[in-house]
């Protein structure tokens, strides 16, 4: 039996759709990164909470520098890993709004580790999206606190060796133990299973917030398809086989 | 009603942010300056005007605070001592870049490294020439006494938002820490989210459906747009300089040697003025308020009556070198300081004028 298409394409039968919130800039992302992703994801979760008016988001330094191109809310660009600082300040100063930030790993694990853990220890009222790709993918691929042990970047080009490095840095885990964090989760965007995961995860970290819970703090693993130096494809696969077993998915404290 | 109260410079910094409608103050300890955030947590200005405090974690991270905070139009101030300012200087160049106003005291100690804690003028140039990376200034005051500590903080946020850019006020351990009569103003109400959005549209208030979004922001790939950022900023510099200047003249009529002093320097010097006077040496004093825009005009316009200027300062020579560009080469500008929180009398400053200028 042949399908025709226009059949098919009928709003009604439309299942994703661009969310009102994203803008029409096209993303600078590379093709197959988990930023994009994300993004998107933001902006569903803004406009069906319905909170576009409300929303101050702030964003990194990293590939997502320039993230506030497309959600339509307002925003505040921060220095590199001082995001949480802001977003305190933010929230304090209008405790009306909903306030998020938005790092990497080098971002938040690394030149911010300070403010992310004095932040979430003060149980400062935001959420806290941390996209965890293993590697500073923006300053061309060097390695980051959350590098595997092995993995080779530009400045670990053997491989990270834990004997010189340290082994990566499961901050997500140290915010766990923070009693100002109250949600704690570790999602992916690889499938669609998933990314409908991160969605609610996301949607439960803003009723936090609504609720005055404290910090929601959500990692995402992520590729960086760029500087792992593989296909979008082979880096999903690289990403569920090296990366799954050192930061195992879920939640990790939900109170 | 006015209220008049004996307190220490510190003290009066944190009365004068409560009573003139401060939203936040963000800050992290540190001797000569502590007292302000101490008197703010003993007043409890949450309470009464809503005011916010917090100690944060870092200096890197109160100066950030004030970043987010100011962002969303609102009054917002730290305050730190010299080895604290060093490490704002990365979000004092954001906020510049951003152009946020905000306001940052600094209660300046000896440095270099963690140097002493006793009172020095040796932040000059981090002040008044940038002191983080990019083409930037700060507006930058300097009191000479704890009535000014408290004024300037008011002054300090209306320049801050006419010019959207960060203020200092730049003052030192001795002013910090002494006690001095002070005239409070009355209480002024912060201003409500609907005035901040209507007065700072550029604000991050949350957007309405009417407006564009707000992106406060210091980056900007282009190099062309961010040319023309960088001139428009020079401009706006530039206009600062020509309506802002504000200094106090003391006995300069007839002054045929000037002392240049600013905050507790100038205070000497003033004293000095007097002890040469009664020698008959026609001495007077030039004390800048604002250090940037720095009262150039003003010392060239007495430049033709003078022998020679004697800049005086609480370090090894950085204020000197404003004093020199702004008169003619021909007229003798030496130096005078001391260093590493050693302080001069108004004799020991009176004679290095005699020494340096009159018979040098
Ligand atoms: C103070 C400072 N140091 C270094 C940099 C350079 N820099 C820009 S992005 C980046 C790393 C970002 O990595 P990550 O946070 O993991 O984000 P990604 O690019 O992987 O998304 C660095 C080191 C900077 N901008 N500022
Ligand atoms: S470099 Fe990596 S993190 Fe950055 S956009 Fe490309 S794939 Fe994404």
């Amino acid at each position: 039996m042949s399908v025709d298409v226009k059949e098919i394409i009928r709003p009604e039968n439309i299942v994703y759709k661009k969310s009102s919130a994203l803008t029409d800039n096209p993303m600078h992302y590379c093709p197959g990164c988990t930023h994009g992703v994300v993004n998107r994801l933001l902006a569903e979760v803004i406009e069906e909470l319905g909170i576009q008016e409300d929303t101050i988001g702030v964003t990194p330094v990293g590939c997502a520098v320039l993230l506030y191109n497309y959600i339509d809310i307002d925003w505040q660009e921060a220095a590199h890993g001082r995001a949480p600082a802001l977003g305190t300040a933010i929230k304090r100063v209008r405790p009306d709004k909903y306030v998020f930030t938005y790092q990497g790993d080098g971002d938040l694990a690394a030149i911010g580790t300070a403010e992310t853990i004095h932040t979430c220890n003060r149980g400062e009222n935001i959420v806290m999206v941390f996209i965890n790709n293993g590697i500073y993918g923006m300053t061309g691929g060097q390695m980051a606190p959350t590098t595997l042990e092995g993995m080779k970047t530009a400045t670990c080009p053997y491989g990270r060796d834990p004997k010189r490095d340290g082994m990566p840095l499961k901050i997500t885990e140290i915010v766990a133990g923070l009693p100002g964090a109250s949600y704690v989760t570790r999602q992916a965007a690889h499938t669609a299973n998933a990314v409908r995961k991160l969605k609610k995860a996301l949607i439960k970290a803003f009723k936090n917030q609504e609720a005055g819970k404290g910090t929601s703090f959500i990692e995402v693993v992520a590729t960086c398809n760029s500087g792992w130096k593989l296909t979008p494809v082979d880096a999903n696969k690289w990403m569920e086989e090296h990366m799954f077993p050192y930061y195992p998915l879920g939640d990790i404290k939900d109170e | 009603m006015k209220e008049i109260r004996l307190m220490k410079g510190n003290e009066a910094i944190a009365e004068a942010a409560i009573r003139c409608g401060v939203d936040a103050y963000f800050g992290y300890p540190i001797t000569p300056q502590s007292e302000v955030m101490e008197t703010l947590m003993d007043l409890r200005p949450w309470e009464s005007t809503g005011m916010e405090v917090l100690q944060a974690e870092s200096e890197v991270a109160s100066i950030n605070m004030v970043y987010g905070g100011a962002a969303c139009g609102k009054k917002v101030m730290t305050s730190s001592s010299s080895p604290g300012i060093s490490l704002m200087q990365e979000g004092l160049t954001y906020l510049a870049g951003a152009e946020l106003p905000c306001l940052v005291v600094n209660v300046v100690r000896g440095g270099p490294g963690l140097g002493t804690i006793q009172p020095a003028q040796s932040d000059y140039f981090q002040a008044v020439k940038g002191g983080g990376h990019g083409d930037y200034k700060l507006i930058v005051l300097a009191p000479a006494s704890v009535q000014e500590m408290a004024d300037f903080v008011e002054l300090a946020f209306d320049l801050a938002f006419k010019y959207r850019n960060p203020a200092m006020i730049l003052s030192d351990g001795m002013i910090g820490q002494m006690m001095e009569k002070v005239e409070l103003k009355a209480f002024k109400p912060r201003w409500t989210n609907d005035e901040i959005a209507q007065m700072h549209p550029w604000a991050t208030t949350g957007k309405p459906k009417n407006r564009k979004r707000n992106i406060i922001t210091s980056v900007e790939l282009d190099p062309l747009k961010f040319e023309a950022f960088n001139i428009k900023l020079q401009a706006k510099y530039k206009a600062i300089e020509e309506a802002e200047v504000r200094y106090e003249k003391i006995m300069c009529d007839d002054a045929e040697y000037l002392f240049v002093a600013y905050g507790s320097s100038a205070r000497i010097c003033r004293k000095a003025v007097e002890i040469l006077r009664e020698k008959g040496i026609k001495a007077g004093l030039l004390r800048p308020i604002t250090l940037f825009p720095f009262p150039s005009n003003q010392l060239k316009e007495l430049q033709p009556q003078l022998k020679g200027i004697l800049a005086v300062e609480l370090s090894m020579g950085q204020m000197v070198e404003d004093v020199r560009l702004s008169v003619d080469s021909k007229l003798k500008v030496e130096h005078f300081g001391r260093a590493g929180g050693a302080i001069f009398s108004p004799e020991e400053v009176a004679e290095a004028l005699e020494a340096k200028i009159i018979g040098g």
